[in-house]
């Protein structure tokens, strides 16, 4: 089935997982891959995941080899909030049961300093959680340096995620990078959290943040599907040289999900790059386990794609939605303004004002009339 | 030379304790006199010099050596350093308004309990979210008292990047737990939470707060936005940028809140421009508030 390129470098990938930390306990991998919907997708959830359904959601993703299940509210951990939403279980016992029904695969779980604190880390360590995930503004990563150095000292994996990558040039990516790496992290993902980058951007991306940090930690990368390029972002991204690859089965994720998980395994095996999943059992876990538990389809629409044409912040989807619904007004507006006010992640309280604003807008227009 | 003010030390020449001298430069009833550093480099005690203040990088002990001792220190170095120098401060009989995130002493929101400690030895200035969100969280507080109060409140503070200091950024952790506490134990709210969020957008974003509040559905809500109006300008009195960007927004009971009202609450904080840009409004608040407890501190000294 795998498809050979007369180019022969288009197969070979200059890093890959194995080659970096060996064959443990996975066998060999080419890329190491995290399915992230049971944190990414907690904002498509409207965050009301329950506790059966995490425990069949990783119980499937488990079976069919997928060998780090991240698992949070979708804001990280502490998210559970008005500005978030609430969450219907309390996270840190959706890692303790992620943890106990997982039996090859590692929880990660993901926390954003100025959300979560030190204190929330220690307690998803002890419920099991075995990689710590530390997301920042894509220019903001001095504000992880104490988060990372307590998770080294409790022995957590850690992984950097520099959000809304899309808005900095490479240097500048590599510069926060290296800030991450310095204080402790191991892995740094490039996170178009916006699902606005275009393959050679990822690309670029990518490989200048492997040129800075590459002989000391691996490189990873998050896609959002946005404008419809999560699988390719993801292949170009991969032969730039990330090992760690984040994606979510059925695009389960914020704004038009995350890379669709299954296609992507489906393309490596085609690539001939090991990710020791198996296909058939992940794409009838989407089918059978994942799809169940999603209150619809993640899909390219009008709010969606709004989102990666304007490069607006995946989360703010559902809250834009609500904001129209509750003031009567065009929820694509509101996006397209919080792209103009260069709105980051966290902020979903301006969507509100930016709702009274158009509110008050038409209401002027009406009466001019 | 009595002015028959009080005499006041800025210790920290940084952009704090910079733009608090320019406040203290205004007030009535203190004379900053002093402008304590430890670099001898520091552009904020040349600043200090020109401005007429003796200015020394000789650091706090210089300060303790002189004859003449000030009546009020304002630190606006940081936690560790203020740990150190409260009890040498406490025992020169120096007052101290503390802007670092110390909390040695008790906790001051100059509209909500800026009167209750004028006597004591230390007071701590929380953090520029909380000066800019729990007068709100009091003002709704206050208006619900009679049903049951405030059961949950949280805050979020966006910042702009450039405004926010290496202090903030090392250990924004201290800034959710400190401001989170003060929305409880000032705010009035039984739990308290705060997010801070640093935007690098540019030109750089004028400080933002957003509070939120869970209330009883009995409460009467033209009572709370009458309270959070009066608060708003008790604020105004001395952050004049300080203004509701909307009027406050009511959401009926829902399963999400256990059946409580949810009041949500938009402020902007633009900075009076005295050092600081005016889209520095977080760090304006705090020099603010600041010298306003300061000149309460002298009147009650007199």
């Amino acid at each position: 089935m795998t498809q050979t390129f007369s180019d022969p470098d288009l197969n070979t990938l200059s890093r890959t997982w194995s080659g970096t930390h060996g064959d443990e306990p996975f066998g060999h991998l080419d890329l190491r891959l995290t399915d992230t919907c049971l944190r990414d997708g907690s904002h498509h959830k409207r965050h009301q995941f329950t506790a059966t359904e995490v425990r069949d959601i990783v119980g499937a993703l488990d079976a069919s080899g997928i060998p780090v299940i991240e698992v949070t509210h979708g804001d990280g951990l502490g998210g559970s909030s008005f500005n978030y939403g609430f969450s219907r279980t309390p996270e840190q016992e959706l890692i303790a049961i992620a943890a106990e029904t997982a039996t090859r695969a590692k929880i990660a779980f993901l926390m954003l300093p100025g959300v979560g604190t030190k204190d929330d880390i220690r307690a998803a360590q002890d419920n099991g959680g075995q990689i710590c995930r530390i997301a920042t503004h894509c220019t903001e990563a001095d504000v992880s340096i104490q988060h990372f150095g307590l998770a080294r000292e409790l022995g957590l994996e850690t992984v950097g995620f520099l959000m809304m990558s899309h808005t900095q040039p490479p240097e500048v990516l590599a510069r926060q990078a290296r800030t991450m790496v310095d204080a402790g992290c191991q892995c740094v993902y490039v996170v178009d959290s916006a699902g606005a980058l275009v393959m050679e951007q990822t690309a670029d991306r990518v490989s200048a943040v492997v040129a800075e940090i590459g002989h000391q930690a691996d490189v990873g990368f998050h896609g959002h599907e946005n404008l419809g390029l999560g699988v390719a972002n993801t292949v170009i991204a991969a032969r730039a040289g990330a090992t760690q690859i984040d994606g979510s089965v059925r695009r389960f994720g914020a704004g038009a999900g995350n890379t669709p998980l299954e296609a992507f395994i489906g393309v490596c095996d085609k690539l001939g790059w090991t990710t020791g999943v198996d296909f058939l059992t992940v794409v009838d876990a989407s089918e059978d386990v994942i799809r169940p538990a999603m209150p619809e389809e993640c899909r390219l629409d009008r709010m969606t794609l709004m989102m990666g044409y304007a490069g607006v912040y995946s989360s703010f989807l559902k809250h834009a939605g609500n904001a129209a619904e509750r003031y009567g007004v065009s929820g694509a507006q509101i996006l397209l303004e919080a792209g103009r006010r260069g709105l980051i992640g966290g902020q979903e309280d301006q969507l509100i004002d930016i709702a009274l604003l158009l509110r008050s807008e038409q209401d002027k227009a009406a009466a001019g009339s | 030379m009595s002015t028959g003010k009080k005499t006041a030390a800025i210790v920290g020449p940084g952009n704090i304790g910079t733009d608090l001298m320019h406040k203290l430069l205004r007030s009535d009833v203190i004379e900053p006199r002093w402008m304590i550093g430890v670099d001898p480099t520091s552009e904020g005690l040349r600043l200090a010099a020109e401005h007429g203040l003796e200015a020394s990088h000789e650091g706090v002990d210089w300060l303790l050596e002189q004859d003449e001792l000030p009546d009020l220190v304002f630190e606006a170095t940081s936690a560790y350093v203020h740990r150190e120098y409260a009890p040498r401060y406490a025992e020169a009989g120096i007052r101290a308004v503390d802007l670092t995130p110390a909390a040695v002493g008790p906790a001051v929101i100059p509209p909500v309990n800026g009167a209750e400690h004028l006597g004591a030895a230390n007071v701590n200035m929380i953090t520029c979210g909380g000066q800019a969100t729990i007068p709100m969280v009091a003002a709704v507080s206050r208006a619900v008292a009679d049903v049951g109060g405030v059961s949950y409140a949280e805050i979020v503070a966006s910042v702009s990047s450039m405004s926010a200091g290496p202090g903030t950024r090392a250990n924004i952790d201290e800034f959710t737990r400190t401001t989170a506490a003060g929305v409880e134990t000032i705010g009035g709210a039984a739990v308290g939470k705060a997010i801070i969020i640093l935007n690098p957008a540019e030109p750089p974003m004028i400080m933002r707060d957003t509070i939120f509040c869970a209330v009883p559905p009995e409460a009467d809500l033209d009572a709370v936005v009458t309270s959070v109006h009066a608060m708003e300008q008790a604020v105004q009195e001395y952050v004049p940028g300080y203004r509701l960007l909307q009027e406050p927004q009511v959401d009926g009971p829902s399963e999400a809140t256990r059946g409580q009202v949810k009041v949500s609450v938009f402020v902007e904080v633009e900075g009076a421009g005295d050092y600081l840009p005016p889209y520095a409004g977080n760090l304006d608040i705090m020099t603010a508030a600041a010298a306003r407890v300061g000149d309460e501190i002298a009147r009650s000294l007199r």
